[in-house]
């Protein structure tokens, strides 16, 4: 062949050979790339990853219990406080004023009594003086000196005298009832006035200030809330789907959103018994002990749970599962072919293994990733990674 | 018999192939064309391919979920999965967004996708790396073309996401990338306002009086509950158990559910026809418009390499060359141009398909199309160069 023979040659082969390749290999008629791996036999240790915010166990709304305008408030947020110390007053307005005045009632009363006693020891006296002269008249009409009217008239004397004597002890008896009921009312005052003193119920950390001195509050209202810092948990949500096996006393890892590199250990609590309907996801409580500073409370903290790892069973990936046509499976090459395989599955580590109850065997070949959705009809080629 | 074309062609063939060349690269650009707008319906196919949905229930009335906006209730696929002929039935979200990658900024279609078990229409189809998400927050699966990798933590809104996996053409109608994340992360993203716009809602309706009545303050907080709340999805999408009708299962749904369904077909009608039909025919008008240029110009180069060899022609003339055999020497000429230019464009066309920013889809069908065009084409344009070949006066061999 002559010198532009193959010149030629050098161009038209190569170009040729290109157009072979661009209309083979690229586009919808070249093979799709997929990564492939054995089916392992592997622990799966399913692990729950839930999210949640700190809070406080036990928290105390401190406010009146009858509406009221607040005078003071004693503490701010940040301070420590002991069981029984003020925390705010709320404006007694005319109570101290009503309690002298009972206190007065009550004086009177006595005043009221000591005069019922003098009555009674007059009427006491005017007894003993009728009955011993209804006793004489009686002697001197046995002697026949005196009428018998006289004699009636003395003893109509001595049953006024007795009367007397009664309407004065009653009376007396009204001046104590009377008294005592003034002190009771006094009392009651006294203790109305001591309940709008707020006082902390337990000893605890301040963490809200609510109002300020001058607000009017309604009954119930909270004016200061206490909080035990010593006793924080999570408020944790699990999705339900993947909330199987959550039970207390697992250990769980929490990562605080402002400190995720240095997870804390905890355990969860209690798991709710009712869950949220709505956001489909399951409550749960994980307790952990506070070092260092405390966390803020309503702070968001990721919690997650592991479970202890099962029996060694076969696993596969995730990105292998696929549904094709209402079933779950994955595709398995056999003799070169593309096989779609029907598997049930068990549980998933958060590594995205998931255990393979039935369907596969160990050593099978599985298609991992694909460059594109696979066909049972799909020319493929093996490679190490994809893309 | 001597091939009068081929020792023609011989004769200048370095000359010739570089024309080939260059035609060759008018027709990748034509095919180019072509494959931008098979790519463009092939992205709108692959949003429907890879929400592997039967039924897409919307909001009444609405053409959502990705013409239009669409809302409804997440406990609405309740009932819905409830129905006979219902395989599955998900919750889905759609939010095309920006987020930061780096220093830049990538758009990307964020999907809110039910992650409960493998399979559930709206997850991805099939993944290039990684796995697909197992924690119920702060997971994300990408795709290739966002430029992210495994291990990126890319933040939406006001998280961040790992992302553990990576997937292949999963775009939305407009080409952008999907990023995949659980439908509660993707419901927070989705109607989550920043922390200043929560701030200034809380005051406004602490000035209210009608939100914050003196002397009950739990009103406000109730009302900021209320609204802080996102149950909401864009759609639900259904999948049909393999013997029901899909258009039974949807008339079902919208006479007793009171909401909006649309079927395989009529999603498509909707993407194709009214999402992308205005760019769609921008382009194909363009398709035309460059077809028409590459004919023109495949027209005049045959001619003027036609009248460059008018003299040659001339003398075959006057040595008594038939009319046919000065035809067919102009034709073959046009034709192996034709096939020289169709080779290069073709290559041309699928090694720089990758690089569009787009999806280039270069269809054999289209591409054998494309070859029977480039045929015609060179045939029509050397019936120009015959005439002028064969209106030579012989004379002109031997004139001035």
């Amino acid at each position: 062949m002559s010198r532009r023979g193959w010149t030629m040659a050098a161009v038209l082969v190569p170009l040729l050979l290109l157009f072979a390749w661009v209309a083979f290999r690229s586009g919808p008629l070249a093979p799709t790339n997929v990564t492939v791996a054995q089916v392992e036999t592997r622990r799966i240790a399913p692990a729950m990853f839930g999210i949640g915010t700190v809070e406080a166990r036990y928290t105390q709304k401190v406010g009146p219990t009858a509406a009221g305008r607040v005078t003071m408030v004693a503490v701010d947020v940040g301070d420590m406080v002991k069981a029984g110390q003020l925390l705010a007053q709320i404006d007694p307005i005319d109570r101290d004023q009503r309690i002298d005045a009972a206190a007065g009632g009550t004086a009177r009363s006595a005043a009221l009594e000591q005069a019922a006693a003098a009555l009674i020891a007059d009427a006491t006296a005017r007894v003993a003086l009728a009955k011993s002269q209804a006793e004489r008249t009686e002697q001197l009409k046995k002697s026949g000196w005196v009428t018998n009217a006289l004699v009636d008239q003395r003893r109509q004397e001595l049953a006024a005298a007795q009367a007397g004597l009664v309407a004065a002890q009653a009376n007396r008896g009204a001046a104590a009832m009377d008294s005592s009921r003034l002190g009771a009312e006094r009392a009651a005052l006294v203790e109305q006035r001591s309940n709008l003193r707020l006082v902390a119920p337990h000893a605890g950390l301040v963490v809200r200030r609510a109002v300020e001195p001058g607000t009017t509050v309604v009954a119930g209202q909270s004016v200061v809330e206490i909080i035990d810092p010593a006793q924080l948990w999570i408020n944790a949500r699990f999705d339900q789907t993947q909330s199987a096996g959550l039970a207390a006393g697992l250990p769980v890892r929490i990562a605080l959103r402002s400190r995720p590199d240095a997870p804390i250990s905890g355990t969860i609590e209690r798991v709710e018994p009712m869950a949220d309907a709505l956001t489909e996801e399951v409550l749960a409580k994980a307790r952990f002990t506070v070092t260092g500073t405390l966390p803020s409370i309503g702070e968001l903290a990721e919690v997650t749970v592991a479970l202890p790892a099962g029996a060694a069973t076969l696993a596969v990936p995730n990105a292998a599962v696929h549904r094709v046509d209402g079933a779950t499976g994955v595709w398995v090459i056999r003799d070169g072919d593309l096989d779609f395989v029907t598997v049930k599955l068990g549980v998933q580590d958060l590594g995205g293994w998931v255990q393979v109850l039935a369907g596969l065997a160990a050593g099978d070949r599985i298609v991992v990733h694909s460059a594109k959705a696979l066909k049972a009809s799909s020319r493929f080629s093996i490679v190490d990674a994809l893309p | 018999m001597i091939s009068l074309a081929g020792r023609d062609i011989l004769h200048g063939w370095g000359k010739y192939m570089l024309t080939g060349v260059g035609l060759g690269l008018l027709i990748g650009v034509t095919l180019s064309m072509a494959g931008v707008y098979r790519g463009m319906v092939d992205d709108a196919q692959a949003l429907l391919d890879n929400s592997q949905a039967d039924l897409w229930v919307v909001q009444k009335d609405t053409l959502g979920p990705y013409a239009e906006p669409s809302s409804l209730a997440e406990d609405s696929e309740r009932p819905i999965q409830a129905m006979r002929g219902v395989a599955q039935a998900a919750g889905v979200t759609y939010l095309t967004m920006q987020i930061a990658h780096g220093d830049e900024d990538v758009r990307v279609m964020v999907v809110g996708a039910e992650m409960g078990a493998p399979g559930l229409p709206g997850q991805p189809t099939h993944l290039v790396a990684g796995r697909h998400i197992v924690r119920g927050h702060y997971e994300a699966v990408a795709d290739v073309k966002s430029g992210f990798a495994i291990g990126d933590r890319v933040k939406v809104r006001r998280n961040f996401y790992t992302i553990v996996g990576l997937t292949s053409r999963m775009v939305s109608s407009g080409g952008d990338p999907m990023l995949f994340l659980s439908l509660k992360d993707a419901q927070a993203a989705q109607f989550q306002k920043d922390s200043d716009a929560i701030l200034r809602q809380r005051a406004r309706i602490a000035a209210s009086p009608q939100l914050n009545p003196p002397g009950n303050p739990a009103v406000s907080q109730a009302v900021n509950a209320v609204q802080s709340e996102n149950n909401n999805v864009n759609a639900v999408l259904v999948t049909t158990t393999p013997n029901a009708d899909p258009d039974a299962v949807a008339a079902a749904i919208r006479r007793w559910q009171r909401l909006t369904v649309y079927t395989r077909a009529q999603m498509e009608e909707i993407l194709v026809d009214k999402l992308i039909a205005n760019s769609a025919r921008q382009i194909a008008m363009f398709l035309v418009i460059l077809s028409i240029v590459s004919a023109a110009i495949v027209a005049f180069i045959i001619y003027t390499m036609t009248i460059g060899k008018i003299r040659e022609i001339a003398v075959l003339k006057l040595i008594g060359t038939r009319d046919r055999t000065i035809s067919w020497m102009i034709l073959q000429q046009a034709l192996g141009l034709g096939l020289i230019g169709f080779v290069v464009g073709k290559i041309a066309a699928s090694l720089w398909a990758p690089f569009f920013p787009k999806y280039v889809l270069l269809l054999p069908a289209d591409s054998i199309m494309g070859f029977f065009a480039v045929m015609l084409i060179c045939t029509l344009a050397s019936v120009l160069a015959i005439q002028a070949a064969l209106k030579v006066d012989p004379a002109e061999a031997i004139g001035g």
